[in-house]
């Protein structure tokens, strides 16, 4: 029974981390402004709603397309290069999303190397529309396909081998076996990586601003920063935040109707792709880790050639210090955070308990900034009460590492939950039943049972958070202590000024200090599999 | 591990002393939305100057403005710095900021660069002008923002963004100067003779300029002196629009990056003493040529390469009224498909 009241007062303390920004934000539902809400009713939704939804289906689309096809390769079979790509595949998270969208426009836009080159070689004058909705499409799928190819890596994984090979003694050929079999096995784990992508595409801001497609997102900042309304911004963001949950519950709810998967163990079999068949996987790894990392990876090395004597000095032992201790405390934080929140929800599954842990993990499909502002309001909130009681001087809350991880943790929970959930989903509940019996139960059955068999879904959880804080703006800039800047606020402090060959040498140092926990992060997770 | 836990309690040891409150004799706190680069080397050199230490935060206008609210009188900040009027009117309008009556401003600051309610001042200015194409463009054809609306410039003008601040402030003081119908009939007449989609900065629409994707475009002079720099060979000059005494129309567009004190400021003089700093001699020319903007103080001269772009009238409405109409300038510019 304490167990179950625990679970409670667990799960509603993480939440509150989102709930209070939340409850922010709904404050300003009583007033609308119906002269602004007309306006926008006539002339900025219409187009960006359907911009929106489009960008959502592409993104989504294809993120699994790319996510799933890659990891069923890294993950169940053998080709050249294929215990290299395993990882590498992860790279592309580390590149910031506008950083790609600015690199593809320098080389297709009319004024970028290849239309250039085809003009002044050839004389043909055609570039192609890559500051649009396809544009857009492109690059949030490249640069958000790693989130599905993680968790569904970690579900392949996990499942094993002797799904497919049962179902193959059964008779049924491989491709039927792996639509019929492997991949409902592993749905739970590819809709939570689909789910992160397109939290992420929906509060997106830099990279649609660059490639000039209007979304909702740039909707809520354009009230904000052009109107001067930060009620209706917010009112936006609310109904953005109503979107997603309504999507994830309905994930859940289907999801629920499915029987629990078991965890099938048994040491991964690969399957040995031989001659052409190899081959092919190696290029279709290769062509998505070419265009996705290496050729922007390579634009970031050339611009970076051009600056660092001027910018490259003492004070980036600090930029990379900073945000490599934030990163690596935040993915603590937020994996913590993540296992205690499903395992609550396992504790007691209940519709209430499912509620909770959907709106604690809501901060992910909020535009950034604005979920900056609703998490320090009522921090300045209670440092100012305090400050009235004349117990401090002045604020002592806000401007805090403790209060920033916070920030991290009501932004990014949802990253450490979905590959989490997805896991400890896929571990049965007869297991639960037989560690009763043997009088481990609760809390303490967590410890001993789940979390060993959780290891490859932990880690990938955390270098997920890990690299999403390296990247991280709004709530960086908004909560930093003074002095305490990062790589990220290095990109900031470049590009809001149009300096983005500048911003090239801090993108890059995000990539290298990123490039290491994601290796080993990977090799850990391979091992723990094995 | 036990180097973890070691390095854990320096940290926590690090974050106390984060939150210790300050215990330095004399300093002053900036909340920018000017870039680091710009202001930390004026910065370093008014703490050599004065000994006074300057703490500060960089982030966006939107949220730094935010923060100032929800902070209250709680904040720690005492200087609020921007790179446009819009946002310190709004801050004035929303009581972020407290007026100072300095001589020392008065003197160094002309009266259309500052609050008339003395809450903030202008600190450089920030020309927003044509550049054309000089192989394709005479710089007689050019006359105006206005006559870019001319059908002869059809698939001919690139621009940036309507969400660029810079932009709003401009279409804002045409509103002031013309009234909203003319403008918007303006603002028509430019996105039907757009060449290609808005781009997001004005650095883009400059090689698309000097690539032949179009002839002409709006910029702000400092982006144009930042290409010029890296590639002299574009051919790209710059055009100085609405030079024809009288009217309100009359005169280049400018904005201004600025700064007001904090209407809450725990160093409220050590504040006003900053902001006259900034106003004078050697630290405005600084502010203004480590980013080619020209100084707001017309005793001081810019840059030899700034300077040599020639000189101009500037519009002399006060760049107030860029913030006071900048809500009704975006309407008007999504109401004509301005993106």
């Amino acid at each position: 029974m304490r167990g179950r009241l625990l679970a409670w007062a667990v799960a509603l303390a993480i939440a509150a981390l989102t709930l209070f920004p939340l409850a922010v934000l709904a404050a300003g539902l009583a007033q609308m402004d119906a002269v602004l809400w007309l306006h926008l009713r006539q002339h900025v939704l219409p187009e960006l709603l359907r911009n929106t939804f489009w960008l959502a289906l592409g993104v989504g689309g294809g993120v699994t397309l790319l996510g799933v096809s890659l990891a069923w390769l890294t993950a169940a079979c053998r080709f050249p290069g294929q215990g290299w790509f395993d990882w590498a595949l992860l790279l592309p998270l580390a590149l910031p999303a506008y950083i790609t969208a600015f690199v593809w426009v320098g080389w297709l836009d009319f004024t970028g190397t290849l239309p250039t080159w085809l003009r002044e070689g050839f004389g043909l004058a055609w570039h192609p529309p890559v500051r649009s909705l396809g544009g857009a499409v492109l690059v949030l799928t490249l640069a958000l396909y790693p989130y599905v190819y993680l968790t569904a890596r970690a579900a392949f994984l996990e499942q094993g081998s002797r799904l497919l090979e049962v179902a193959q003694s059964l008779g049924v050929s491989r491709p039927r076996a792996f639509l019929r079999v492997v991949l409902p096995v592993a749905w739970p784990g590819i809709i939570a990586g689909l789910l992160l992508a397109l939290m992420e595409t929906l509060a997106d801001f830099g990279a649609v601003a660059v490639l000039n497609v209007n979304t909702f997102t740039t909707a809520i900042y354009h009230t904000w920063f052009g109107l001067f309304s930060l009620q209706t911004a917010s009112q936006l963001a609310l109904m953005l935040a109503g979107v997603v949950l309504a999507l994830v519950l309905a994930e859940s709810w289907l999801r629920g109707r499915q029987a629990t998967r078991q965890h099938n163990g048994g040491r991964p079999v690969l399957i040995d792709l031989h001659g052409w068949r190899g081959w092919l996987a190696a290029a279709w790894c290769g062509t998505v880790l070419l265009l996705a990392f290496l050729m922007p990876m390579l634009q970031l090395v050339v611009w970076s050639a051009g600056v660092w004597r001027e910018d490259l000095d003492l004070r980036y032992f600090g930029f990379v210090g900073h945000s490599l201790w934030l990163g690596a405390l935040g993915a603590m934080l937020v994996v913590v955070l993540a296992v205690a929140l499903a395992y609550a929800r396992r504790l007691r599954s209940g519709a209430l308990m499912l509620l909770v842990a959907r709106f604690a993990t809501l901060g992910y499909a909020l535009p950034g900034a604005v979920l900056a502002v609703g998490f320090f309001i009522p921090v300045a909130w209670l440092d100012r009460q305090l400050a009235d009681a004349g117990i401090v001087a002045g604020p002592v809350l806000a401007g805090t590492i403790v209060v920033m991880l916070l920030a991290y943790a009501s932004r990014f929970l949802a990253v450490g939950f979905g590959p989490v959930e997805a896991g400890l989903g896929r571990i049965g509940r007869n297991l639960d039943e037989a560690s009763a019996t043997l009088g481990v139960s609760g809390w303490r059955r967590l410890a001993r049972v789940h979390l060993p068999l959780l290891r490859v879904s932990l880690l990938g959880a955390a270098a997920l958070v890990f690299v999403d804080i390296l990247k991280e703006l709004p709530m960086t800039l908004m909560t930093r202590p003074f002095g305490w800047d990062t790589l990220a606020v290095r990109v900031f402090e470049m590009t809001s000024e149009g300096e983005w060959q500048r911003a090239a040498l801090p993108a890059l140092a995000i990539v290298l200090a990123g490039l290491l926990p994601v290796m080993l992060l990977i090799r850990q997770g391979r091992h723990a599999a094995d | 591990m036990r180097t973890v836990f070691r390095n854990l309690a320096a940290l926590s040891l690090a974050v106390l002393s984060v939150a210790a409150p300050g215990v330095h004799a004399e300093e002053v706190v900036v909340y920018s939305a000017r870039n680091e680069q710009l202001i930390k080397p004026l910065f370093d050199a008014y703490t050599k100057a004065s000994g006074v230490q300057v703490k500060f935060i960089t982030d966006k206008e939107g949220p730094l403005l935010a923060r100032l609210k929800a902070e209250g009188n709680n904040t720690p900040a005492d200087l609020l710095l921007t790179v446009d009027a819009g946002n310190l009117w709004q801050a004035a309008n929303e009581g972020l900021l407290q007026a100072v009556d300095s001589a020392v401003l008065k003197a160094n600051i002309p009266v259309h660069l500052r609050d008339p309610e003395q809450q903030w001042f202008g600190l450089s200015v920030r020309a927003r002008t044509l550049v054309y194409n000089k192989d394709k463009v005479q710089p007689a054809q050019l006359a105006s923002y206005e006559d870019l609306a001319d059908p002869k410039w059809k698939g001919r003008l690139c621009l940036r963004t309507s969400k660029k601040v810079y932009n709003q402030s401009l279409v804002a003081m045409m509103i002031e100067a013309y009234g909203e119908a003319k403008t918007e009939t303006i603002v028509r007449g430019w996105v039907a003779n757009l060449a290609a989609p808005p781009f997001a900065d004005d650095t883009k629409a400059m090689e698309a300029v000097a690539a032949g994707q179009c002839d002409v475009t709006v910029v702000n002079t400092y982006y144009f002196g930042r290409l010029m720099e890296k590639q002299p060979k574009l051919p790209l000059a710059i055009f100085w629009p609405n030079q024809q005494a009288g009217g309100k129309h009359a005169g280049v567009h400018v904005n201004i990056s600025g700064a007001g004190v904090t209407r809450h400021a725990k160093h409220r003089e050590q504040a006003v003493k900053l902001l006259e700093w900034l106003s004078a001699d050697a630290a405005q020319k600084h502010y203004a040529d480590v980013n080619m903007e020209y100084p707001a103080n017309p005793a001081v001269q810019p840059d030899p390469v700034v300077a040599g772009w020639g000189r101009f009238n500037q519009n002399l409405i006060n760049v107030a009224e860029a913030g006071k109409l900048q809500a009704r300038a975006v309407m008007l510019m999504d109401r004509a498909g301005y993106k």
